[in-house]
């Protein structure tokens, strides 16, 4: 399954990181020696075992439906990043999350 | 004092020997003076840390105190800390003030710990030589030109340096257990489940596990009893009595206290690859278990070389997905100029995180895209199972099993930081407890001498069964009763 | 529906987002209310901060159950929660918390009603449901506040949703709409989703393919998304079916794509942001653990679950002797079934003391036709949820006992009514009756005085009966109701004059 830098640029859109031709070019080099080095499962005869997520073979605990949690709006948005372009405010308005205009 | 067990300076405490504030300032001033050269530390806040300080001497004197009260330890900057600096290691996360306290904080705070400050780390704990952290790199103590390893590098240092009483640690592929083994002191990532992940920054959800760094097994013990515990707010946290880990350590003594232990030592972990003075270091590491009475079992996990690519299909497939919150909307870093949405969330990530963040995030996007993911995830899934399978067999013949922490001693900075292949190899036997979700440890067995002559530590591993940690410490305990490679310190530095 | 020709066929499914009746959202403590402001119900997990976990909302999987146990379907022991991964502002951790390989419900069916058209009888037909599953809402994006920008409200995020999705069984807009109904009165009778479709608690997808009549193979299939209305979805279905019959006998191809339905021009269109193939790279999310679901847990929820509708529509019929359409009008709406019962109840602990239990369950019949017609008549004229009747169930069941007891006539009792929906008298019953003097007269003296003096001024009419003119008897008791003002019990009249005329 050998990579070329188009799939680079694939899979970097899909993780949504920026690339550019040189840096697809370097990291093909490094992942296609990562992935080789991944390829020594292939050789592994694996017909008929469960797949393993867990290590504990334990089922999901439940939550009681109980509000716990309070408005913590202010606290958390003090995080919020700056806005960008030119603002150095922060990136809410009116409690809302500013993004750029999302296109449905 | 700074060479102290916690035991005694719990004492030290107790019997008003020392206030936890004088206690906390003689740490907080050879991190002064030490810190700007190691880099341990990327967050301090002396006003924060004798805050706590000056209300676990209240503690104290009020007769509520418990084993670690007033006593200062150095917190990984994976945990998210109430108004502290939390970073991660990352650039995306420089300027994020965690607005709540990790599970592991908690239980630190409610016994009246001492916070001392956030530890450098890989960025988001992806490195085995803290060379990847946006804050620069640490340096071993042993030796400014070596690497402490990696994630857990800060706090490695900071214990190897004695710029703390102990230290927190999370270990994902070996990362409480590789540095330990390159700077000197005891670790100990426990059983899966058993620290709650509520506030770790999450890298591999299956396979991180918060454990205590130490100076010695029975420091561990006690960090123990504080971070272990069941947590509602962790799904996989596992709801167990809680366990007196120092219980066994009162057994540890006269001539063979190990009488009747069976210690497994699996061939493939003493196979090729395997640096010539490690090998020696741990052979005379095992030489001397004998001695306490344990007897040796040739065992095989005939799996486990496949761990590491297993390890790299899993943790960067966790890893891809634990990362795509960082896409500068709620906090974290934002692109400062972008053209649309789609814009801002590629230039942000790719400005917020470091190169091998983003090689993982690639590799794990790539294993679950469509097509591939019964090649590789499914795969990888399968392979852990057996990979499981081969300690549950190996359980059957031994008590504990031992080998190499690491490969080899700490490497020089620099040198295999552009191949990471080559780094990734330095896990080859930590990581296969990570993804059997089995406790291991680390614990100092000696010393090999680098090519310029320095003393650098060795680390023996120690792979214990599922919640066995109380007869690993034992274990360990017993081997530290009788050396003295734990409380060895860097020159320069005492 | 009429298209050019009759050549071809279409195929729907449906995708449905019901939002669970919880307190909490599905993995976090944080409240669900609706239309709190911007974030203010966003916790830690609802945002994704670093570090935050999830744990799984208990009340949101025994409504899963409780729907899986209604439509018959397989329950299995264990289901699996994955991550949809994807990028959107409204989705904060990248990834949607969803089950894809196991999910929580498997199999089952909804049996469905398709009304009769001017063209063909009523039918009735089993739908096939595929599979629900649990899973998580996104937030909102609220534009036009900022130029350029949108706000990301994530109250929203993390509300429990139960998927429900069929197999592509269904043949016309009539169907499916019929289906999307049957199963809105479903989820709302088993109590796990209030059914609020303005505030987008219950929200069909549904997938539209034509082939030529008599081809095995499914054609193409477009999915309109986020319906949230009956009218749109019918509209939607036929402009969309309309659309791509006229495409491919334009010579034209479908392709797979995902559409919105614009109710101001009535037409479906491409959504432009999902243009992007999406792969969205689904594993088991590593910090849930597999879901299981025991026999005990399901015998549990079943006892929680009280009467199906069918079943109680056969006990309406059969041991309360109520009209079908009423039966039926009653067991459509969990909330109307609740008014109803809460009226009955009332009633049964009302003394009143010549009410048998035979008569209480004739009055069912009574009180079913005073619930659908007076009260749901007010409801339809003012537009408001039997929920928010102004006239609860104690009050309504009281204002019945004075008719079942005689207190007041069938009439009087519209004016109590009318009066009690006004709020007069602070929608006291009895202030009602004082106030408007309605009390029935039951004095046997007084009405046989009534009596003898209306006997006496129509001697004429009294001579018809006589004659053998049945008339004349209605006619003596309308005058005797008259010189009553109305007060006077009806069939006491009756009574008494059968009485006095045999004589
Ligand atoms: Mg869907
Ligand atoms: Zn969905």
């Amino acid at each position: 399954m050998a990579l070329n830098t188009t799939d680079i640029k694939r899979i970097a859109h899909l993780a949504r990181l920026e690339i550019n031709e040189q840096e697809a070019a370097s990291t093909l080099t490094k992942l296609s020696g990562i992935l080789g080095l991944i390829e020594q499962m292939q050789a592994v005869d694996t017909t008929g075992i469960t797949p393993m997520s867990h290590s504990q073979d334990v089922v999901q605990r439940l939550r009681d439906d109980v509000v716990t949690a309070a408005n913590q709006r202010e606290a958390f948005q003090a995080n919020a990043p700056k806005l960008g372009n030119g603002s150095t405010s922060q990136a809410v308005d009116s409690g809302l999350y500013l993004v750029p205009q999302v296109i449905e | 004092m700074i060479n102290s067990s916690l035991k005694h300076l719990g004492q030290m405490l107790a019997k008003k020997e020392i206030s936890s504030v004088e206690m906390t300032q003689t740490f907080l001033t050879r991190i002064n003076q030490y810190n700007p050269s190691i880099n341990a530390y990327i967050a301090l806040d002396d006003s924060k840390t004798l805050a706590q300080a000056k209300a676990a001497d209240e503690r104290i004197a009020s007769g509520n105190a418990e084993p670690l009260t007033g006593i200062p330890f150095a917190q990984k900057d994976i945990f998210c800390a109430k108004g502290w600096q939390t970073t991660c290691g990352s650039k995306m996360l420089a300027n994020f003030i965690a607005p709540y306290d990790a599970h592991v904080i908690s239980q630190f705070n409610n016994v009246g710990a001492v916070n001392l400050g956030k530890t450098n780390m890989d960025e988001f704990a992806m490195g085995s030589s803290n060379e990847t952290s946006y804050f620069g790199g640490v340096k071993n103590p042993w030796d400014f030109d070596r690497v402490p390893g990696g994630s857990s590098g800060g706090s490695a240092a900071a214990v190897a340096a004695r710029l703390c009483a102990a230290a927190t640690g999370t270990d994902t592929g070996g990362s409480i257990r590789q540095p330990a083994s390159l700077c000197g002191f005891t670790g100990l990532k426990p059983t899966y489940g058993l620290v709650s992940r509520y506030g770790m920054i999450a890298f591999a959800s299956s396979l991180d596990q918060a454990g205590p760094m130490a100076k010695s097994a029975e420091d561990c013990a006690l960090m123990m009893n504080v971070m272990t515990g069941f947590d509602q707010r962790d799904s996989t946290s596992l709801n167990r009595p809680k366990e007196d880990y120092t219980r066994g350590l009162g057994n540890m003594q006269g001539a063979q206290p190990l009488k009747g232990l069976r210690i497994g030592l699996p061939k493939e972990y003493f196979a090729d690859g395997l640096d010539a003075d490690v090998a020696k270091v741990v052979q005379d590491a095992i030489a001397e278990y004998r001695k306490l009475g344990a007897e040796t079992v040739d065992i095989s996990l005939p799996n486990s070389q496949l761990s590491i690519p297993v390890y790299y299909v899993l943790a960067p497939a966790e890893a891809s997905s634990n990362l795509s919150r960082y896409d500068g909307v709620r906090y974290g870093h934002r692109a400062a100029e972008y053209d649309d949405l789609m814009d801002m969330y590629m230039k942000s990530r790719a400005e917020g995180f470091g190169a091998e963040v983003k090689r993982r995030i690639l590799i794990g996007t790539y294993v679950l895209s469509a097509g591939y993911y019964d090649a590789y995830y499914l795969k990888a899934q399968q392979i852990r199972r057996l990979i499981a399978d081969d300690f549950t067999q190996a359980f059957k013949q031994c008590d504990v099993i031992m080998g190499p922490t690491a490969p080899s001693t700490a490497f020089k900075a620099g040198e295999k930081a552009d191949d990471p292949v080559a780094m990734y190899l330095q896990d080859v036997y930590t990581i296969a407890t990570n993804l059997a979700g089995l406790p291991g440890m680390s614990i100092p067995a000696g010393f090999s001498p680098s090519s310029d002559g320095k003393p650098l530590p060795v680390g023996l591993q120690l792979m214990g069964n599922y919640f066995d940690e109380a007869r690993m410490l034992d274990v360990a305990h017993a081997y530290q009763q009788v050396t003295d490679w734990h409380l060895a310190m860097p020159e320069g530095l005492k | 529906m009429e298209w050019a020709n009759n050549n071809w066929e279409v195929v729907i499914g449906l995708e449905t987002h019901t939002q669970l009746k919880t307190n909490t959202k599905i993995f976090s403590g944080a409240s669900i209310k609706y239309g709190a402001e911007p974030n203010t119900q966003a916790d830690e997990v609802s945002i994704a901060l670093p570090g935050v976990l999830p744990v799984l909302n208990k009340q949101a999987v025994e409504c899963a159950i409780k729907f899986g146990l209604a439509i018959n379907a397989d329950i299995p022991a264990r289901s699996v929660f994955s991550r949809k991964n994807y990028f959107y502002p409204d989705l904060p951790k990248g990834y949607q918390i969803s089950q894809f390989e196991l999910p929580v419900v498997g199999k089952g069916v909804v049996t469905i009603q398709v009304p009769a058209t001017k063209n063909s009888e009523a039918y009735e037909k089993v739908i096939n449901i595929t599979r629900a599953h649990l899973e998580e809402d996104a937030g909102k994006s609220v534009h036009g506040a900022v130029e350029g920008m949108s706000g990301i409200d994530l109250n929203r995020a993390g509300t429990p949703l139960l998927e429900i999705v069929t197999e592509p069984d269904m043949r016309s807009a009539a169907e499916a709409v019929a289906y999307a109904k049957k199963l809105h009165e479903l989820v709302q009778w088993i109590d796990i989703c209030d059914g609020n479709m303005q505030e987008g608690s219950f929200r069909c997808d549904v997938n539209v393919s034509v082939r030529p009549k008599g081809q095995e193979k499914f054609g193409t299939r477009r999915e309109i998304k986020n319906l949230n209305s009956f009218k749109f979805m019918t509209q939607a279905i036929e402009y969309e079916t309309r659309w791509q019959i006229e495409t491919l006998e334009d010579g034209g191809t479908i392709h797979q794509a995902t559409v919105l339905f614009n109710p101001d021009t009535g037409e479906t269109k491409a959504m432009r942001s999902k243009e992007e193939a999406n792969d969205y790279r689904y594993f088991p999310d590593p910090d849930l653990l597999p879901l299981e679901v025991t026999a005990a847990d399901k015998a549990r929820v079943k006892a929680t679950m009280g009467k199906s509708q069918n079943e109680e529509y056969s006990r309406y019929v059969n041991d309360l002797n109520m009209f079908p359409d009423d039966a039926r009008a009653i067991t459509t709406s969990r909330q109307i079934y609740n008014y109803f019962e809460s009226v009955l109840a009332e009633l049964r602990t009302i003394d009143v003391p010549t009410v048998t239990q035979n008569q209480d369950n004739a009055n069912a019949k009574s009180v079913a036709n005073w619930v659908i017609n007076t009260l749901g008549s007010y409801l339809n004229k003012t537009n408001l949820d039997i929920s928010e009747s102004p006239v609860p169930p104690n009050q309504f069941a009281k204002m019945l006992s004075k008719i079942f007891d005689k207190t007041i006539s069938n009439n009087a009792a519209k004016q109590v009514f009318e009066a009690m929906w006004a709020g007069e008298s602070a929608g006291d019953v009895d202030a009602i009756i004082a106030a408007k003097g309605l009390k029935q007269e039951s004095d046997s003296g007084a009405i046989e005085a009534i009596i003898d003096e209306v006997l006496k001024i129509n001697p004429a009419m009294v001579e018809e009966f006589k004659a053998g003119k049945e008339k004349a008897f209605n006619a003596l008791v309308g005058q005797a109701m008259k010189a009553s003002k109305g007060k006077a019990n009806p069939a006491q009249v009756n009574e008494l004059l059968k009485k006095k005329l045999a004589n």
